[in-house]
């Protein structure tokens, strides 16, 4: 069985082989059962994030309990609440700490497309600043909507659908939720 | 003291050059120690008549202040007309410490000027923001939204 | 370096300018004078001592604290000037979740406002929606012709927003501190309240439920035992919160005689609420200038003694029991009755009127779309939040939409008791200090 490996493109790189297909799945498993949050809580939606990380809701059974407040040690961005135009540069430099691979869950209207505040205070959807994957509607967004939308990015990491979706986007792969729970 | 009622509530209309000497002597005569409100309204648009006392004139911002008493347990309110052509009014951080962010506020939403402010600077917007969003010939910015790409009705 | 290249620093650099904190050179005697002569009312000689005293600018060090942060509560941001560890001038820099919402609330009608207004302390959305109302109601001249059933649901909805308001700022205080399980169980019993809000309102939060007029809904069958279910689970838990925290050691050292307030600053400043009441100033809204019908009630307001964060935490503890006593008369003494006022110019008719009778349509299309039209005036009504005075300063032209419609929060005041209350600290105590301040950015930016 031969064996080469383009590093520079990463996991892409490698020649598919029966081996290197079991390590990719086992990686894309790992990725997908372990990615922490960065703690990027601004509005009402935090209130709701939070709550998903309680006891009711229980992120915890998805390893996702541990907000990490460095950028460096997170792999999701979940951006709950409203972005306003001081807020946004600070968005993006926390986006660029943030180490590859790393997915963006834009969590409520708010953050999707500028909610029910269509002016001039907030940009209008944080996708004009950084690639998004999962858009998760709801104001807020009730703690099984975030829950479904984070489960949803994990099977789109597991599946390899993610990176799929990227490419043909050139940004994110945003996904939308096509139902959310009752709120 | 030209002064109305409105709602129930007493309105005095102080003029700019009155305001600081009168809110001194009510923090220290009339015991009322705080201050609970300043803000701003601008009446470029407004359609109604202004329900002014005699001897005010209309301008066209004006500087909304609200007092409050602890121990005669009284809310006040003070009007004072600012003119569009000269957007200043005296400050009352030397009476009131707790009108600094408040006057800020008034500052960066409707660009009046409160000479005598430590610190006048946009505390809402960006720094370098040009524009005074809070009034009336500022738009709201709305971007117009257009439903596309909607395949299923639900 | 090349006129084209962008360092690093330029390319991250939010716009702030000024609004930073200035460094030591410019601010001498005059800025202390200023920052602190006008609250503590200190002579220039005095001043200059203090001027005088403070370490040369080589020693001191200024650092940035947020806007993402885990201990800021939310996008505030802190410029810190520290000499080793003891934190020397603070300067809070705000409006990283400013949203535009008066002038947004300058386009939307009446109905709607509650919508817009609810997002502002989304810790405690009842009351700004009750602001809100009382406002709108004291325009068109039927605030006192709204039903007494209304009333009481107000008081109800509101009384459980405040415990739920509380119950997280325990949780968020006791991780802040280090007590990181009561976060969870903090959070487990904010769930219920969240809940019990859903079967009664329809959301867990932003409910826009407290309209112009009266509430969106009778209460649901069953109420009662729903609310005595969630009520009543919650003391022998306060009584657990007691036992982790109040009498801890390491709760009492980290709490107590930090962040200390007194009462002239909290008076020059305009504070109010929690952070007032620990000073010793006995000014609760709800008592001394009473709205709804909280006359008619019997409660005790809780005043601390040293206005330190211990007190406020206290405070905020014992408001729960307050607040629970007070649930509890409201359950004894619910009158039936409407729950919204009957006038039809103001509130929408039933849904099944609209088939019968073609008043009542027109009433409904002209409701929902032009809005009811409401006399020229300008009022403000204030209420008791969980962190304060929540007011609303409301100017109507006679058209279906507010003139002017302003909010005073009342974390947009106390956030500038901050810079007070850390002077002399240290940075651990910076936490602490702000988390007891209980901020809520969105009614500090609105």
């Amino acid at each position: 069985m031969g064996f080469s490996w383009d590093m520079d493109k990463g996991l892409e790189g490698l020649d598919h082989n029966f081996i290197t297909g079991k390590l990719e799945d086992l990686v894309k498993w790992s990725r997908a059962r372990s990615s922490w949050p960065a703690t990027f809580g601004l509005a009402c939606c935090a209130l709701e994030m939070m709550g998903a990380g309680g006891a009711h809701y229980d992120l915890a059974r998805f390893g996702m309990e541990v907000f990490r407040a460095s950028p460096r040690q997170a792999d999701i961005m979940i951006v709950a609440g409203r972005v306003s135009q001081k807020m946004a540069p600070v968005l993006r430099q926390i986006h660029d700490q943030m180490m590859e691979p790393k997915w963006v869950i834009s969590m409520g209207v708010c953050a999707s497309t500028g909610g029910m505040f269509n002016n001039y205070a907030l940009v209008q959807g944080v996708d004009q600043i950084v690639p998004v994957d999962v858009y998760a509607p709801g104001c807020p967004p009730g703690p099984e909507t975030l829950i479904h939308s984070i489960n949803t990015l994990h099977e789109l990491i597991q599946s390899g659908e993610l990176t799929r979706r990227r490419e043909s986007t050139g940004r994110g792969a945003g996904v939308q939720l096509e139902e959310t729970a009752p709120t | 003291m030209p002064a109305t009622e409105s709602r129930g509530q007493t309105v005095l209309h102080p003029s700019r050059d009155e305001l600081v000497k009168l809110v001194l002597d009510l923090r220290d005569d009339e015991s009322f120690l705080v201050c609970v409100d300043l803000t701003a309204v601008d009446y470029l648009a407004y359609s109604a008549p202004r329900a002014l006392p005699d001897g005010i004139a209309a301008e066209r911002f004006e500087i909304v202040i609200g007092l409050l008493s602890h121990t005669r347990k009284e809310r006040l309110r003070l009007r004072v007309q600012v003119p569009a052509d000269d957007p200043t009014c005296p400050s009352l951080f030397d009476v009131h410490p707790g009108v600094e962010a408040l006057e800020r506020e008034v500052f960066d939403m409707f660009g009046i000027r409160f000479d005598g402010h430590p610190d006048l600077s946009r505390i809402l917007m960006p720094e370098d923001w040009e524009g005074y969003p809070l009034r009336k010939d500022y738009p709201v910015g709305a971007i117009p939204v257009q439903f596309k790409g909607i395949t299923d009705a639900r | 370096m090349p006129a084209d290249s962008v360092t690093d620093e330029e390319r991250f650099r939010t716009a702030e300018g000024s609004q930073e904190i200035t460094s030591r050179k410019g601010a001498g005697a005059a800025e202390l004078l200023r920052e602190l002569g006008s609250v503590l009312r200190l002579s220039e000689t005095e001043a200059q001592k203090l001027a005088d005293e403070a370490p040369a600018e080589d020693q001191t060090m200024i650092i940035n604290m947020g806007p993402q942060h885990p201990s800021t509560h939310g996008v505030l941001r802190l410029m810190l000037e520290l000499d080793g560890e003891t934190v020397l001038r603070c300067k809070p820099i705000i409006g990283y979740l400013h949203t535009g919402m008066e002038k947004t609330g300058e386009t939307l009608t009446y109905l709607q406002g509650g919508t817009n207004v609810t997002r502002m302390d989304y810790a405690s959305p009842l009351h700004n929606e009750l602001a809100f109302s009382l406002a709108t109601e004291t325009l068109l001249g039927i605030q006192d012709d709204v039903p007494e059933r209304a009333q009481w649901i107000r008081m109800l909805l509101v009384e459980l927003n405040r415990i739920s308001s509380h119950l997280l700022f325990l949780a968020t205080n006791g991780m802040d501190i280090g007590a990181v399980g009561m976060m969870i169980y903090g959070w487990r019993d904010r769930e219920e309240t969240l809940r019990l809000l859903e079967t009664i309102t329809g959301l867990r939060m932003n409910h826009n439920f407290i309209r112009p007029g009266g509430v969106a809904a009778d209460l649901p069958d069953g109420w009662r035992d729903e609310v005595l279910r969630v009520i009543d689970a919650i003391p022998p838990r306060l009584e657990e919160y007691d036992l982790l925290m109040t009498g801890q050691p390491i709760w009492r050292e980290r709490l107590q005689g930090v962040g200390v307030l007194t009462q002239e600053e909290a008076q020059a400043l305009g504070t109010t609420g929690p952070i007032l009441r620990s000073t010793g100033v006995e000014w609760d809204l709800r008592r001394d200038m009473p709205y709804l019908f909280y006359d008619q009630l019997d409660f005790a307001v809780v005043v601390g003694s040293y206005g330190d964060c211990f007190d406020r935490y206290a405070i905020r503890l014992n408001e729960v029991r307050e607040s629970i006593k007070l649930v509890h008369q409201i359950l004894d003494r619910m009158p039936p009755g409407d729950y919204r006022i009957q006038d039809r110019k103001v509130t929408p008719p039933p849904r099944a009127r609209i088939d019968e009778s073609m008043e009542a349509l027109i009433h409904h299309f002209k409701i929902f779309t032009e809005g009811f039209k409401v006399p020229p005036g300008e009022t403000y009504r204030a209420i008791e939040s969980p962190r304060g005075e929540l007011g609303c300063y409301m100017v109507s032209d006679g058209g279906g939409r507010p003139y002017r419609m302003h909010i005073r929060g009342p974390s947009f005041v106390n956030l500038q008791t901050l810079p007070h209350m850390l002077r002399g600290g240290l940075i651990a105590d910076a936490v602490a200090v702000i988390s007891s301040a209980d901020p809520i950015m969105g009614e500090v930016d609105r």
